[in-house]
């Protein structure tokens, strides 16, 4: 038991020593496209492990995702915008205080963004988390559409609908990646520790789990704020990564994107959650050509709008109608699982 | 504001009412019967929109005609998600097939921008719909008032169906218990695909004299109207028919009142009824007319 | 007798699910380190008086004390705290995790570190996180499920999981449980490594225990003291050749045994 978990300590550590020294190459060796699709899917991650963590693992059906990465984009933006871009930024009406004037590093910028959508989190999550399922994703479904609302009508926070252009664009790689292994490392251990235990056990039976002592509301209350916490802390890094963020930027459409992640690597699955981030930010990326026009040689083929995003959803739909566990279902990727393969393999040889 | 100005809101009102009364109907049966929230619902509804427009435009179909075909072509097209996305997951946990009805309005939205492309479209309407009528003070759009009469009329024949046949008395049961139903010989599938081929009936002629009202079509046109219809349905108490209407009625009052008598909230148009939303799922979840669904210790 | 320490005390507890009175006036004292039952036709309202005493529901009237305490309308977790656990009568494990992981949600309730501990990878927490897991194998040791701690909960066969179920309610460290029905579905082998069962556990975790049963040999066997409920009502109680003998429990349970021996 103790030798496996040194083991596996040492074989984590020597797989993120190697994925560092990966980003050193790509760093120096990918062209912007590939790095900004990297940096893409090092955000979905993060998105798509806070959305795992509050559905997969705690059972609570969220669509507000987009409310918390609102948030998390604004506070962030507001915070490393200097006061002057401010002044020249805001033409619609200026700036109010405290919003003017604020400044902070990209650091302290990311963890007050992680924090303003955790408070959300919990105002909102105080009233609606009571609901059960469906119900319960309509009321945060309708908590990210008024975010967005607001978003338009605080001209003097938010530019209105104009949003922010020219944020400053620190969030490289490094900051991505870290901040990507930051919340997997943090919902790992809360998912499998006796506390994530508790957790899946009110997703299970909430009956049962309250017959065992459990606060499940206030169980539950915590787990949303801390995925909201990382919907926050995904939102400001996008916003930075993009550089410009405006109200439409938020639509449901984002929530969809990332529900589908989810969903596609497998609720309750980390390592699926990860698989599936890589698969889909390419595939996202990819399917733009079609909506592309494209020259070959003589020939002139017009792009398609719209068209990405009907194989999108069709690739969702098939998931759910015919693989409805997704790629992992609850199952995960372990050195155990990985050496139990190779085992196998050198015994068929 | 003048009692002529208070009529005229009135009407628009009643107008926008009755559109979300329509679309809230297939909200409320639906859920009423499968406990599914359809998210594909609004887009239901702006097919239908565009049925018409291209039974004018490029059938060259007269008017009547074209309503009548975009009717029963968006009525199948509901009948066919139905039996495509949503019954092969019937045992399924309940969340999945709400996720599938994510998948479907996205991909409805999507095709449309894909056929129709995403510019918006103008809507040549008939002059007798737009020509204003003065009574007195009161200047009026006939459309606003031909679109309460015809909603009204087909929720009428909603009710007729429901209360009065024998498939509806089959809705009836299955709402109630959809096991028992099928023990007692209820044709289930084929009465759930009546229910949305009678929803998308109902959404499609919103759509279309939404598109008449407002005249412009649009591949999201049905997303906001969509939610604003679930939100009535929720507020009426859903799973009623009656509850629907009236959720619907009252939110398309609101919305036109608190517009018209507190103009700088216009920009909050959109959040009223999530707001409000909100507040029903915490004050009464049962909504105003709603039965308590069993709940289960 | 008298002298003994009251654990639980319902003082004339009545629950009304709108006009259908469920349980009328239920009065029941009950004395430290006893075993005792609750009787009675089906939908006699025992069920309910385990869901009024876990916090589940709230009487309408009357009032519930633990340990001299008034528990009455405090929610389940926090009477699972005070020191009451319970298990159902139909099974409710949680199907998603393994048996060990049962049983450590049950340890949960106990455990001092919390998500921000597990979060920040305190040594603090895994320190407590092992002793928890430790003290959960011992519990599946004390049910001898400890050979079955990485299988899945689901898969157990039936007589198992209810052992299970009573291991993940001990986790809770309570002072008195309640069993509802755990005889149910058993052979008459399995019921009699039952009997010592819950006799052993009440021996070694110091426990008083209140059991639904329907199996009059198991209610006969091991209680000390029997309350007889039929439809709400408590029609008898005393110890069990006094219940044996009592017209009124006879004639409540005749159209049952009737049925059973037609």
């Amino acid at each position: 038991m103790e030798d496996k978990r040194k083991r596996n300590l040492i074989l984590n550590g020597l797989l993120v020593g190697a994925f560092a020294l990966f980003l050193f190459w790509a760093q120096v060796n990918l062209d912007g496209y590939k790095i900004q699709i990297m940096n893409l899917i090092a955000v979905n991650i993060i998105l798509a492990l806070s959305l795992n963590l509050i559905y997969g693992f705690a059972g609570m059906f969220s669509l507000g995702h987009a409310g918390f990465m609102a948030i998390g984009a604004y506070t962030c933006a507001l915070l490393i915008m200097p006061p002057l871009q401010k002044q020249a930024l805001f033409i619609l009406e200026p700036a109010m205080w405290p919003f003017s004037v604020m400044h902070a590093p990209f650091l302290v910028a990311v963890i007050l963004a992680g924090l303003m959508a955790a408070l959300a989190g919990i105002l909102i999550g105080l009233p609606v988390l009571r609901l059960g399922g469906d119900y319960l994703g309509i009321a945060t479904l309708g908590f990210a559409e008024i975010i967005r609302v607001l978003a338009n009508n605080l001209p003097r926070m938010t530019n209105g609908a104009l949003g922010f252009k020219g944020i400053p664009d620190y969030a490289n790689i490094w900051w991505n990646y870290g901040w990507c292994f930051i919340t997997l490392v943090i919902v790992v251990r809360l998912v499998n520790s006796n506390y994530g235990n508790a957790l899946k056990a009110i997703r299970d039976d909430e009956v049962a789990a309250r017959a065992m002592g459990i606060n499940t509301f206030r169980y539950r209350l915590t787990a949303f704020a801390i995925g909201s916490f990382f919907a926050g802390v995904g939102g400001a890094l996008l916003g930075s990564l993009l550089t410009t963020i405006d109200p439409k930027m938020f639509l449901f459409l984002l929530t969809f994107n990332v529900l589908m992640i989810v969903v596609a690597g497998g609720l309750g699955s980390i390592t699926g959650t990860i698989i599936a981030g890589v698969i889909i930010t390419v595939l996202l990326e990819w399917l733009r050509i079609v909506e592309n026009p494209i020259t070959i040689g003589e020939f002139y083929i017009p792009g398609i709008p719209g068209m990405r995003m009907v194989v999108f959803s069709l690739a969702l739909l098939f998931i759910i109608l015919f693989r409805r566990q997704g790629i992992m279902g609850r199952k995960e990727i372990t050195w155990d699982t990985v050496f139990a393969l190779f085992r196998k393999r050198g015994v068929e040889k | 504001m003048s009692m002529a100005m208070f009529i005229q809101h009135l009407f628009n009102a009643l107008t926008l009412g009755s559109l979300y009364a329509l679309i809230a109907i297939g909200y409320t049966m639906v859920y009423g019967i499968l406990r599914l929230i359809n998210f594909a619902h609004g887009e239901i509804f702006m097919l239908g929109a565009y049925f018409v427009f291209w039974g004018v435009t490029l059938l060259h179909l007269p008017w009547f005609l074209a309503v009548i075909v975009a009717i029963a072509v968006t009525s199948l097209t509901g009948v066919l998600v139905d039996r495509v996305a949503y019954r092969p997951l019937r045992d399924a946990p309940r969340i999945s097939a709400l996720i599938s009805s994510i998948g479907v309005s996205f991909f409805l939205q999507n095709l449309a921008i894909v056929v129709f492309s995403a510019i918006p479209r103008e809507v040549q309407r008939p002059g007798w719909l737009v020509d204003i009528i003065v009574v007195g003070k009161v200047r009026i759009l006939p459309l606003t008032l031909v679109v309460p009469v015809l909603s009204f009329l087909l929720m009428l024949g909603l009710l007729f169906i429901v209360y009065k046949t024998k498939p509806g008395l089959g809705m009836r049961a299955i709402s109630k218990d959809i096991e028992t139903s099928r023990l007692m010989g209820v044709p289930v599938n084929r009465i759930i695909a009546l229910t949305f081929g009678i929803g998308s009936a109902l959404a499609a002629a919103s759509g279309i004299m939404w598109a008449l009202r407002y005249p412009q079509l649009q591949p999201v046109m049905g997303v906001i109207p969509g939610f604003k219809a679930f939100i009535a349905a929720v507020f009426g108490g859903i799973g009623s028919i009656q509850g629907a209407v009236l959720g619907g009625l009252i939110l398309g009052i609101m919305e036109i009142m608190i517009v018209a008598f507190l103009p700088t909230l216009a920009g909050y148009r959109d959040a009223f009824a999530f707001v409000l939303l909100i507040i029903i799922l915490l004050v009464k979840p049962t909504g105003l007319l709603g039965e308590k669904l069993e709940d289960k210790v | 007798m008298t002298s003994r320490e009251i654990v639980l005390e319902t003082k004339d507890v009545t629950m009304r699910f709108g006009g259908l009175t469920a349980v009328h006036k239920f009065s029941i004292q009950v004395q430290k380190g006893r075993i005792v039952g609750l009787i009675g036709p089906n939908g006699a309202g025992k069920t309910t008086c385990f869901n009024m005493i876990t916090g589940f529901y709230e009487p309408t009237e009357g009032s519930i004390h633990f340990m001299g305490e008034d528990i009455t309308g405090w929610p389940p977790h926090k009477i699972c705290k005070a020191g009451i656990a319970r298990t159902f009568q139909n099974i409710r494990l949680f199907a998603g995790g393994t048996v060990l992981q049962n049983v450590m949600v049950g340890a949960h309730l106990r455990q001092k570190t919390t998500w921000w501990h597990a979060m920040l990878s305190l040594p603090s927490f895994f320190k407590e996180e092992k002793e928890i897991r430790e003290k959960s194998y011992e519990l599946l040791d004390a049910v001898g499920l400890a050979h079955l701690a990485s299988e899945e909960a689901q898969g157990l066969p039936y007589g198992a999981q209810r052992r299970l179920e009573i291991a993940r309610a001990l986790a809770t460290e309570p002072r008195f449980l309640l069993l509802d029905e755990p005889a149910a579905g058993m052979n008459p082998h399995e019921t009699q490594e039952l009997m010592d069962f819950i006799k052993q556990i009440k021996e070694k975790f110091d426990l008083t225990i209140l059991l639904i049963e329907h199996d009059m040999k198991v209610v006969m066997g091991i209680c000390e003291h029997i309350w007889v409920l039929d439809y709400g009502v408590t029609i008898a109680e005393g110890d069990p050749e006094k219940i044996q003998g009592d017209p009124k429990v006879i004639e409540a349970y005749l159209g049952e045994e009737y049925l059973q021996n037609a």
